[in-house]
């Protein structure tokens, strides 16, 4: 029977993550695959502003901090220099869907070969709970207290259903992390998405439906509850783009 | 000595490229050159103009604002330049263009109805170049060997068929 | 060396080619657009990569994911672009990236204008973005400068881990005179460099590019030694040419395009007897404070004009130390000064 061990491409320290935040389960699917795929000497990630800040320190390959939203541009620089490196984004739903719309539509319209991990706990972790783009109608967040007015507020934003649009997108494909199969689904569709930019076949996004049981003011296991109750009929897991950019 | 030119007349009138064979016929004889455009929204139709300085020292401000050689090819340009020439220089004016005549005595004004003459020699478009061949031949700024260098760097390696039509343009002038 | 006849836009994107420069990423506006089609025709040529962003924000981030990889890159603006950089700018401080950022200077605040301006010295000197940081600024005056200050900038750029500016104006990106240039260089082997990051090959610690300190300490530290860097800088590279200065009771001081115009002032009230000499930095940051001290040895007053209401002549006074009166003129909002209006000027400062 294997042995539950720490993935290479993992650092062997504390997160700064608050108790029950899925980050580390997508941290931990990521390095797995970068882990399997032998890549970690060749891999570059980029950080967001936002909760995973300090990813830098939590990933054993090469790492660079970006500025709110621009981690796809900062991406696109990499790549170019270096286009035989595996290179990732990890961005917050603020992050990637409000000040970063403009680099990830256009790194995905460029069809960079690059890969996207968009996270969507639809909200603004690390600034103590605001509204995002993603927050769904009805939300109460710190800058929404009476809930998500669509009137006033306008509408969340399918970012997923956004990209497969866009002809230079390889993989548009939505997961959740509240199980073990959406897991495993999770990690399979991070893989897809790297083998995608390997092949230099095009741009790869994989949103995650994440919890913030902080901000959300719910315990852990009450929040995988909303998760599924109230993100994911607004939210469909499943592939919404998948094939070599046309 | 600056010799300073100013070409003036409308986008689409080869304004800048009449700057541009000056600056060669001074880079070609070994003296230093700058050419500044006006530039703005206008690229085709809208005033246009171009500065020209050719020196044998540095050149400072490459801004002609009085210039010794004016060429004007509308009547706005024109209007607007005509009493900037210095004392003792030159203008050289598109008649088929402009039916103004300068009354200042300390200016020497030649008129040219280069766009007819093009018209009529079927070289259409090359009024800029007729009125250059005036200038040539007025000022003996250049001989013809240097000028049909000028012209060779001037003209983009995908026109070199031009090259002869320039030269018929810069003739006419002179015979004018 | 051959001389041929380029656009000053032109001159300095070949001269970055031949420096190795071989990244370029940028976005349309006016004046610089010949820096942006040159790369886009001649990048691919050259075995490089150029990228139309879509945004000025968009270009300098891929320059910062570029430079990190360790690999020369460069991107080119005009003032309300510079303005959208700035952002970057502070990043790539901040994580002592070295790049060349481009300013060709057009009239602003606002949209402003498109004609040529040097309205941008305070924001090219004093603030390319927040946080405790200092940029290296040329400022060339012809387009043979345009070409060399573009080989040095990216020198320096290495030398010292950071951004550098080059500020232009419109007049300069747009005007066309004879340049020549030097040999070309080997283009920096890629990925040479100890702290990029670019893949650490399972054979070194990881890298991590970053401008993020949330210890005090650890941020102040790290600052003060950027600051230790940046004194070097002022040591090594403040640089100026004064023209006439022996002797004069005037100085006119000027950068940029503002300085030939400045010139020909000079020469004017010169052959007016008005004993005038001239003063250029050639960098703005660091300011050429002890050339200028020594230029201006006789002066009993000193003018400064730029196309701006004022902006270098306080360091100009901070340079003098308020010993010298310092006069000020200046045409604004796309207004090339011409050598009458400053030697109009110069004679004034003759008058009691």
């Amino acid at each position: 029977m294997p042995k539950f061990t720490r993935p290479r491409a993992l650092a062997d320290t504390e997160t700064h993550y608050c108790p029950g935040c899925t980050h580390g389960i997508i941290h931990r699917v990521i390095a797995e695959v970068i882990d399997e795929m032998g890549a970690q000497g060749e891999t570059v990630g980029i950080c967001p502003v936002g909760c995973s800040v300090l990813a830098y320190d939590y990933f054993n390959c090469d790492m660079i901090e970006a500025s709110h939203g621009r981690s796809p541009a900062v991406a696109t620089g990499v790549k170019r220099a270096r286009p035989d490196r595996l290179v990732f984004t990890y961005q917050g739903d603020g992050d990637l869907a409000a000040i970063g719309i403009a680099e990830i539509i256009h790194a995905a319209a460029r069809g960079e070969n690059i890969t996207a991990i968009f996270v969507n706990n639809t909200t603004y972790g690390m600034t103590g709970g605001q509204m995002a783009p993603t927050t769904l109608p009805g939300q109460v967040t710190q800058t929404s207290p009476y809930g998500r007015n669509t009137a006033t507020d306008g509408f969340p934003l399918r970012i997923c259903e956004i990209m497969a649009q866009i002809d230079g997108v390889a993989l548009a494909e939505r997961v959740a992390v509240i199980d073990p199969k959406s897991v495993s689904t999770a990690k399979k569709a991070v893989r897809k998405g790297f083998e995608f930019q390997k092949n230099k076949q095009g741009f790869s996004i994989i949103e995650v439906l994440s919890t913030c049981p902080t901000n959300w003011g719910l315990t852990p296991l009450k929040s995988i509850e909303r998760l599924k109750n109230d993100m994911l009929p607004y939210y469909p897991t499943g592939v919404y783009r998948e094939g070599a950019a046309r | 000595m600056t010799r300073e030119f100013l070409i003036a007349g409308f986008g689409g009138q080869g304004i800048l490229f009449v700057g541009k064979l000056l600056s060669y016929i001074g880079l070609i004889d070994g003296k230093e050159v700058s050419w500044l455009p006006s530039y703005g929204p206008a690229m085709r139709g809208g005033t246009c103009n171009c500065s020209v300085c050719i020196s044998g020292s540095p050149i400072g401000s490459p801004l002609v604002v009085n210039p010794d050689i004016l060429i004007v090819m509308n009547t706005p340009s024109y209007d607007k330049f005509i009493g900037a020439v210095k004392k003792g220089g030159k203008a050289f004016v598109d008649s088929s263009l402009v039916d103004k005549r300068s009354e200042n005595p300390d200016i020497e004004c030649h008129y040219i109805p280069a766009t007819n003459l093009a018209h009529d020699n079927e070289i259409k478009g090359m009024a800029n170049i007729i009125l250059l061949g005036k200038l040539i031949k007025e000022t003996g700024l250049a001989g013809l060997e240097t000028v049909r260098k000028a012209v060779e760097k001037s003209v983009s390696a995908g026109k070199a068929g031009l090259i002869e039509a320039n030269m018929r343009a810069i003739e006419i002038g002179a015979a004018n | 060396m051959e001389r041929s006849l380029m656009k000053g836009n032109e001159a300095l994107a070949e001269a970055a080619i031949r420096a190795g420069c071989a990244h370029y990423f940028g976005y349309p506006i006016t004046p610089q657009n010949e820096i942006t089609a040159y790369m886009s025709k001649r990048l691919p040529k050259v075995g490089g990569v150029f990228i139309q962003a879509e945004s000025e924000i968009g270009a300098i981030n891929m320059v910062y994911g570029c430079a990190a990889t360790g690999t020369r890159c460069m991107t080119s603006s005009s003032s309300p672009g510079i303005s959208l950089k700035t952002e970057g700018i502070s990043y790539l401080a901040g994580a002592d990236l070295p790049c060349v950022i481009v300013n060709v200077q057009r009239g602003g605040p606002g949209l402003g204008s498109i004609q040529p301006s040097q309205a941008d010295y305070w924001q090219a000197t004093r603030a390319l973005g927040h946080g405790d940081l200092r940029i290296p600024v040329f400022a060339p005056s012809t387009v043979q400068e345009m070409a060399d200050m573009t080989g040095k900038a990216f020198d320096l750029a290495d030398e010292y881990r950071t951004p550098v500016m080059i500020l232009a104006d419109g007049l300069l990106g747009q005007m066309m005179e004879p340049v020549s240039f030097p040999e070309e260089k080997a283009p920096a082997a890629r990925g040479e460099k100890a702290w990029a990051a670019n893949g650490h090959g399972n054979a070194r610690p990881k890298n991590i590019v970053n401008s993020l300190y949330l210890q005090p300490e650890k941020l102040e530290q790290n600052i003060k030694e950027r600051f230790v860097r940046y004194g070097e800088i002022e040591k090594k590279y403040a640089d100026a040419v004064s023209d006439n200065a022996d002797g004069a009771d005037i100085i006119v001081a000027a950068y940029g395009s503002t300085a030939r115009i400045a010139r020909s002032a000079a020469d004017m009230a010169r052959a007016a007897g008005i004993k005038t000499g001239t003063f250029r930095p050639l960098t703005l940051y660091p300011f050429p404070e002890k050339a200028l001290r020594e230029a201006c040895a006789s002066a009993k007053k000193v003018l400064v004009t730029e196309m701006s209401m004022g902006q270098m002549v306080d360091d100009v006074k901070l340079a003098l130390e308020c010993k010298l009166p310092v006069e000020f003129f200046g045409r604004t909002g796309g207004f090339v000064p011409a050598p009458s209006e400053i030697f109009e000027k110069i004679k004034s400062m003759t008058e009691v």
